[in-house]
């Protein structure tokens, strides 16, 4: 009788566990609290729509194409939907990694009908990115570290003044910003940045101005360094994401202050892998229309300070879901941060990328 | 002598009368037999998830398909040519590969590719991207002036009765009317006249049937070609003016008449199309690289890991400025020697101690020792970070006791120094380990019996109970070389730049810049220096000495 009942028991497990094996889907995305807003905003809701559906989180964002090239290679795709950066889904699209998506019928209209392709216009940077949200890579600094008397910084190029500015700064361990930034602050005009930047002579004048401060700077690669070096006062400031830098100081209440100069934009977004079997690709379907309605963006706003990437959703971006706070003014986009923006361009670094890298890489290790 | 030995032999015999050699061998066989199964599982495992990497490994690391596959035409086509010649190579070459890049960006694969040149030459990544968002144009001169002569040339129909097999269109046309939706199309087959008369535009042809089936999953039926393919109909009928005696029907008259109008045509060459879309196509360097990485092995990889690369002008060191790898290397052995040191010089008194004290107090000091090694290592590298950073504790205690000033806090971390320290912290149970069993079983009376015939303290430790121990520092010192030369975790958090491992080199190139060859190339260069490792340790100390317990 005890065996039968636990023959039947487990029976039973097996097949619920089965039939809750066929409605996983598998999300990958960044982790910590961006990856929080998106659980909130997005899959909570849905799951609580579709009991059926079980989301399964992987935090390999940042190794996105190496392992979806990998996953293609083999033959077994497992993802079902992959959040990257605008150039990573543009690397994606040229190599046949990721699906092409037409938007009108993929994505919800706005509520007052505009087609999603016009909502979210120039946003849709690739044929497959489906873009989700805007963000900035900027700069922040400790008003308290800094020398007596000197003036609080009010453009990107302090990092690149030690006199002024003594102390350790920590920037990205990668080429993209630092080679913008490095030029600006030898005196390219914005405008001409990549035109200076395309020549030999131009990279190696970016090489010169990093060399300057290079014994002065602590790498990062994971985008919650800098705010936690900061806070321990090893540096003096630092480039992180905004959304990062929001929560240090909104909700961590840090005595730090956002140097809203030479902000770079840049835009984060789904893709879907290519090849995916139809059932599963109906179901990813289904959610991504769920999950970039007009509604939907805005509600993310809620928990992190990135702006939504469509048109419709930014009148309807209100207050921080726990602390209250009017989360308008912490945007990127808000006027008051937006005044100096650099444009990062996606194209440029996606002909680039591989030369530069290479460079920078050898430039640090010597 | 020996023969009859051996004669005798064979006629010894057991009790059941089979020749005693027979029934020896069989007894073996069967326990070697026996031995196998019950080692079959491990062996199994290790051939699989142990060796097999490896091979594939070594294998990628010289694996150079992506060129051959992806450009099967221009490869073949630049054997003509002399890369010494100081020319460039011809149309035919030009032509050839702008098929192949067509095909290539419809299947996505052109800019994978110019990511593999690129590690060979700067350029070439930036170069195939822009070619392949422009390689459709290729050819729509042609395109334009056939149709201006006739609109048929428009119709995907008369395509297919100038290219296909009979027997495909028979195939095609009955899947067609059978109107079964999950029955693929028949796979296109070009026909044995088109191959005769128009060879260039039958093979470029084939291709775009092939992408449009397989990649769109369209039918070639329905589809009007690419313009390269009227760029290689304008070439074949150029080359072979009597081409529609081949065909019967509309289909030779057409053909006739397009041969009969061509030598009017305004004309483009491939190679101007080429270097219009990128003045790089006119440099003798870029079609020397593609001629160099033609073949599908290549040693590019290792060289490229060992600071070097191949030029028109044989092999030569990259650039003073780029050569990163070997630097890595020495750092990598260097550090590593340092930390197996300092691990010793810390771990040997601990192992002492351990073994001298009574077994209880002995096994709460054990407890000691275990216990960070239990703890994850992504913990007790980031309490490093806490404690080393210049605002971190232990600069505050010295600044404290006035050792260092306020202004002049180490920088104990982010660099070699804070590597060293971090390692050694991780890897000393794996000195103290090995050190403790082979102290353990040493007995007290050979030094007792030094000191009665007079020893001092010193020398009794130092003739007597060191040289004991030596098998316990063989296996303590391998275990942890070995061990860091492949750290990376560690390395990659403190190390800042300049404490970092040429893994952390391998784990950048696999998951990041994605040549997995190189990495591939750095990781087998790796394993060839802890085999010599290993080896001269064997030589200067032999690897029978080391013992684990």
């Amino acid at each position: 009788m005890k065996t039968k009942s636990i023959i039947l028991a487990l029976a039973a497990s097996l097949a619920t566990s089965s039939a809750a094996y066929a409605e996983q889907m598998t999300i990958v995305s960044w982790g910590g609290a961006y990856q929080a807003s998106q659980k909130n905003a997005y899959t909570d809701p849905y799951m609580e729509m579709n009991p059926d559906i079980e989301v399964v989180w992987d935090e390999s964002s940042n190794e996105a194409v190496a392992k979806l090239r990998a996953m293609n290679e083999a033959g077994n795709v497992t993802w079902d939907l992959v959040d990257v950066v605008a150039a990573d889904a543009m690397r994606l699209c040229d190599e046949g990694l990721a699906m092409e998506y037409d938007p009108d019928e993929l994505l919800a209209d706005a509520p007052d009908g505009t087609p999603a392709s016009e909502d979210f216009g120039d946003l849709i940077v690739s044929d497959c990115f489906i873009p989700q949200i805007v963000y900035s890579t900027t700069a922040a600094y400790r008003p308290d570290l800094l020398p007596e008397g000197a003036p609080e910084p009010e453009s990107i190029c302090a990092m690149f003044d030690t006199e002024t500015y003594p102390g350790k700064r920590s920037l990205e361990k990668r080429p993209i910003n630092n080679m913008e930034w490095a030029l600006i602050c030898d005196g390219v005009a914005k405008e001409d940045v990549y035109d200076v930047l395309e020549t030999e002579e131009g990279q190696d004048r970016a090489f010169a101005k990093l060399d300057t401060i290079k014994d002065d700077v602590i790498w990062w690669s994971a985008a919650a360094e800098p705010p936690q070096l900061l806070a321990d006062g090893e540096i003096v400031m630092g480039s992180s994401y905004n959304g990062r830098w929001f929560s240090a100081i909104v909700e961590e209440d840090q005595p730090f202050k956002m140097l809203w100069d030479a902000q770079v934009f840049d835009l984060d977004g789904w893709i879907i892998p290519a090849g995916l079997p139809e059932d599963r690709l109906a179901m990813v379907k289904d959610f991504v229309k769920f999950a970039t309605d007009t509604q939907r963006l805005a509600d993310q706003a809620a928990y992190i300070s990135y702006g939504p990437a469509r048109n419709s959703s930014a009148p309807l971006v209100g207050k921080h879901a726990e602390l209250g706070v009017e989360m308008g003014p912490h945007m990127p986009t808000a006027p008051e941060n937006a005044e100096n923006v650099f444009v990062y361009n996606y194209e440029w670094w996606a002909d680039y990328r591989d030369d530069l890298d290479a460079k920078f890489q050898s430039w640090l290790v010597q | 002598m020996s023969d009859t030995t051996s004669n005798t032999a064979e006629k010894l015999t057991t009790s059941d009368g089979k020749p005693l050699k027979a029934s020896f061998a069989k007894a073996l066989r069967r326990q070697k037999m026996r031995a196998l199964i019950l080692i079959a599982p491990l062996l199994l495992f290790v051939l699989v998830s142990f060796a097999a990497p490896i091979v594939d490994m070594l294998f990628r690391s010289v694996q150079n398909e992506i060129v051959p596959e992806t450009l099967p035409r221009t490869v073949t086509a630049l054997e003509s040519w002399d890369p010494a010649s100081g020319e460039l190579p011809d149309e035919f070459v030009f032509a050839a590969l702008r098929d192949d890049l067509i095909i290539a960006a419809e299947r996505k694969q052109h800019t994978r590719l110019g990511s593999r040149l690129n590690y060979e030459m700067t350029g070439m990544s930036s170069l195939f991207r822009k070619t392949g968002r422009r390689v459709d144009d290729f050819g729509e001169i042609f395109t334009e002036q056939f149709e201006d002569l006739n609109e048929a040339w428009v119709e995907p129909a008369t395509w297919v009765s100038l290219m296909a097999s009979e027997d495909w269109i028979a195939a095609q046309a009955e899947w067609a009317t059978a109107g079964d939706d999950s029955a693929t199309e028949p796979a296109f087959v070009v026909s044995e006249a088109a191959k005769e008369a128009l060879p260039r535009t039958a093979e470029i042809y084939a291709g775009f049937a092939n992408v449009i089936q397989t990649e769109d999953e369209d039918s070639p039926t329905e589809e009007e070609p690419w313009n390269p393919v009227y760029a290689a109909l304008y070439g074949d009928l150029i080359a072979n003016p009597d081409a529609a005696a081949s065909y019967s029907g509309v289909t030779a008259e057409l053909l006739a008449t397009a041969a009969a109008a061509v030598p009017e045509f305004e004309a483009t060459t491939a190679r101007e199309e080429f270097i219009d879309a990128d003045e790089d196509w006119g440099s003798l360097d870029v079609w020397q690289t593609l001629y160099r990485f033609k073949g599908p092995y290549t040693a590019g990889y290792y060289l490229a890991a060992l600071d070097a690369q191949m030029t028109a002008h044989g092999i030569e060191m990259v650039p003073e400025d780029q050569r990163i790898y070997l630097l890595l290397f020495m750092r990598t052995l260097v550090l590593s020697v340092v930390i197996t040191f300092s691990c010793l010089i810390l771990g040997y008194p601990i192992a002492f101690l351990l073994s001298h004290l009574p077994l209880r107090s002995a096994n709460l000091l054990m407890i000691l020792v275990l216990l960070p090694f239990w703890t994850s290592l992504l913990v007790r590298t980031s309490a490093w970070k806490v404690l080393l950073q210049q605002q971190g504790v232990i600069n505050d205690i010295l600044v404290f006791i006035g050792l260092v000033s306020d202004d002049g806090r180490l920088a104990l971390i982010n660099n070699a120094t804070g590597t060293v320290i971090a390692m050694t912290h991780i890897l000393l149970p794996f000195m103290i380990l090995p050190l403790y069993s082979v102290m353990k079983t040493i007995s007290p009376t050979y030094v007792r019996a030094a000191k009665s015939l007079g020893a001092t303290d010193w020398t009794a430790f130092w003739r007597i109970y060191f040289p004991q121990t030596v098998p316990g520092i063989g296996a303590g010192a391998v275990l942890v070389f070995i061990l860091s030369i492949g750290y990376y975790i560690t390395p990659e958090l403190v190390g800042g730049t300049s404490g970092i491992f040429i893994s952390n080199r391998i784990a950048y190139h696999i998951s990041s810049s994605l040549n997995w060859g190189l990495a591939a190339a750095l990781g087998t260069l790796l394993l060839v220096v802890v085999l010599l490792c290993f080896v001269i340790y064997d030589k200067l100390v032999g690897i029978d000495n080391v013992k684990l317990g």
